[in-house]
């Protein structure tokens, strides 16, 4: 009788527990097999250079967030050097993790190619007194100032700056601090004219100037007197031809810009600027070293080199520019820059 | 009837007179959730057609070979819950493994449609269903087919909500009619005018 009860207990009770129980069993040792058996290996790279980010998820990259850019980085080779709010550091540490040269990455800053825009140095075509932004300001007939290509002055740049990179001057020009610009970009695209370009912080040559219009209308607009005529007198004196003219702009290469700035010497606007003018050395060639392989000759964009074969060379100190270039060159390091 | 004519009979009532979403009321949660976008109502429609097909195919097994020679029916919810998520996981595992770009598509949408409830609904719909003829009870070949439709109705009406839902975020509405409530609105429209197929008779 109790033998009958306790069957009877069995197939109402311990029949259920068991069957769901082995069937709860049966799935967890599938998935279990499973998850070993189709193991995925995810790139611990991955995770690696999402901890160097600073997990802003501030899009400054362009990836939908820091896990995003890491996975581009490690699995699309996106370039390590685009975290905005981590900078060089945050660049350097991911370039570390990635075996990569952290040499090999140049950080760019934002420059402004328009010399106009301040107070005394802009043509006005109308007084503007509606929304304090350039990108209202464009759509009231073209803009306030008579150069459709310029400067308004209005600070769009300025206010789309998060690291407080651009400021004020006197004259209300803006000014760009490149000890704070991270190259981020939200400048450039904050500019209804297009003036802002990212460019290579070791280059120091701009074309200050944005117009397409010819020449004579170029200078007829512009308030800073500095327009470019797109006369190409730069283009044909670089000694790299890294200077284009389109649409009568003259715009540098910087892939081949070496930064001698010939191109704002001889410039009849003055429509280039050059950070190093007047702060560049010459080169001078040690006689103890030289061998007169005549590289240096060669390499000198403005034959400012000479000398026989197997000879001492000389630099011809007038015709120097200060490019380095020799100096970069030269297989026994016997030019120095004094 | 034939066969064929049988599965269409089996389609029609599964995307349009008896659809899940529209007219048993099941699913409801993605139905407003997932349709704000076009792109992942159509993600989260195919994950459950997937998923779907595939549970019916297993639980019927399930409940032929394991609930009803034990007469464990009263077990069904449990056992079917167990089931579908053991697949869910199972089967998220093997596409991230071996179609990577499936798993990219279908994305957050295959782990939430775990415990969805039009997934259950269709398992425990296909042991009581019966074909056309009223007697017959569904067999594994109609249970995998009417979990396919019936995932196919889901996203028929998940898309055209989307749809409606991605015009309607450029319509002039009242202020406190914005988002939930005119979706709620605009769902029960949906389901009256998905009412006027019940009178069909195929």
């Amino acid at each position: 009788m109790i033998l009958l009860q306790t069957a009877s207990t069995f197939s109402t009770i311990g029949l259920p527990i068991l069957i769901i129980g082995a069937l709860g069993l049966v799935f967890g040792l599938i998935l279990a097999i499973a998850s070993k058996v189709f193991e995925v290996k995810i790139d611990p790279r991955v995770e690696e250079v999402l901890n160097a980010l600073p997990g802003a998820n501030c899009g400054a990259c362009g990836a939908a967030g820091c896990a995003g850019y890491a996975e581009r980085i490690v699995n699309e080779g996106e370039a390590v050097n685009k975290c905005a709010p981590g900078g060089a550091n945050v660049a350097a540490m991911i370039a570390r993790i990635m075996g990569q040269d952290a040499a090999a990455m140049t950080q760019k800053v934002a420059v402004i190619h328009c010399s106009s825009g301040g107070v005394d140095n802009t043509s006005w075509k109308y007084n503007y007194e509606g929304v304090e932004s350039c990108k209202a300001a464009i759509n009231v007939a073209g803009g306030p100032n008579v150069c459709a290509w310029g400067c308004m002055g209005l600070n769009d740049c300025m206010k789309a700056c998060q690291f407080d990179a651009i400021s004020l001057d006197a004259n209300n020009m803006r000014v760009i601090d490149y000890a704070k610009c991270t190259g981020c970009g939200a400048c450039v695209k904050a500019c209804p004219r297009d003036l802002i370009m990212l460019i290579p912080i070791n280059r120091t040559v701009y074309i200050k100037c944005s117009s397409q219009e010819k020449g004579p209308d170029a200078k007829a607009v512009c308030g800073s007197t500095h327009p470019c005529i797109g006369c190409g007198i730069c283009s044909r004196k670089c000694p790299v031809q890294a200077i284009t003219i389109q649409n009568n702009l003259a715009r540098i290469d910087y892939d081949k810009c070496i930064n001698c700035g010939l191109c704002a010497t001889v410039c009849p606007t003055k429509a280039i600027q050059d950070l190093m003018a007047g702060m560049r050395k010459k080169a001078e060639i040690n006689p103890e070293l030289c061998i007169g392989c005549t590289i240096c000759a060669k390499v000198c964009p403005v034959q400012a080199i000479a000398g026989e074969l197997k000879q001492v060379h000389n630099v011809d100190k007038d015709k120097c520019i200060g490019c380095e270039q020799c100096v970069a060159k030269c297989p026994k390091k016997a030019i120095e820059m004094t | 009837m034939g066969y064929l004519g049988e599965i269409f009979v089996m389609a029609m009532t599964a995307i349009f007179i008896q659809n899940f979403v529209l007219s048993r009321f099941l699913g409801l949660c993605p139905y407003l959730g997932v349709s704000k976008k076009l792109d992942s109502a159509l993600g989260m429609g195919m994950a459950v057609i997937f998923v779907m097909t595939l549970a019916s195919a297993i639980t019927f097994l399930i409940n032929k070979y394991l609930l009803l020679q034990f007469d464990l029916m009263y077990l069904q919810t449990i056992a079917f819950i167990l089931t579908i998520a053991a697949l869910v996981q199972f089967v998220e595992m093997v596409i991230q493994k071996n179609a990577p770009a499936l798993y990219k598509s279908l994305g957050v949408f295959l782990p939430l449609i775990t415990t969805n409830c039009a997934v259950l609904g269709v398992a425990i719909l296909n042991t009581t269903a019966f074909r056309s003829d009223g007697i017959s009870a569904y067999n594994f070949l109609d249970s995998v087919l009417n979990g396919f439709f019936s995932g196919l109705g889901f996203t028929v009406v998940l898309l055209a909500m989307a749809g409606l839902r991605m015009r309607l975020e450029k319509a002039e509405l009242p202020k406190s009619m914005k988002g939930m409530p005119i979706a709620l609105i605009l769902a029960g429209i949906m389901a009256l005018s998905f009412y006027g197929f019940m009178g069909f008779k195929i």
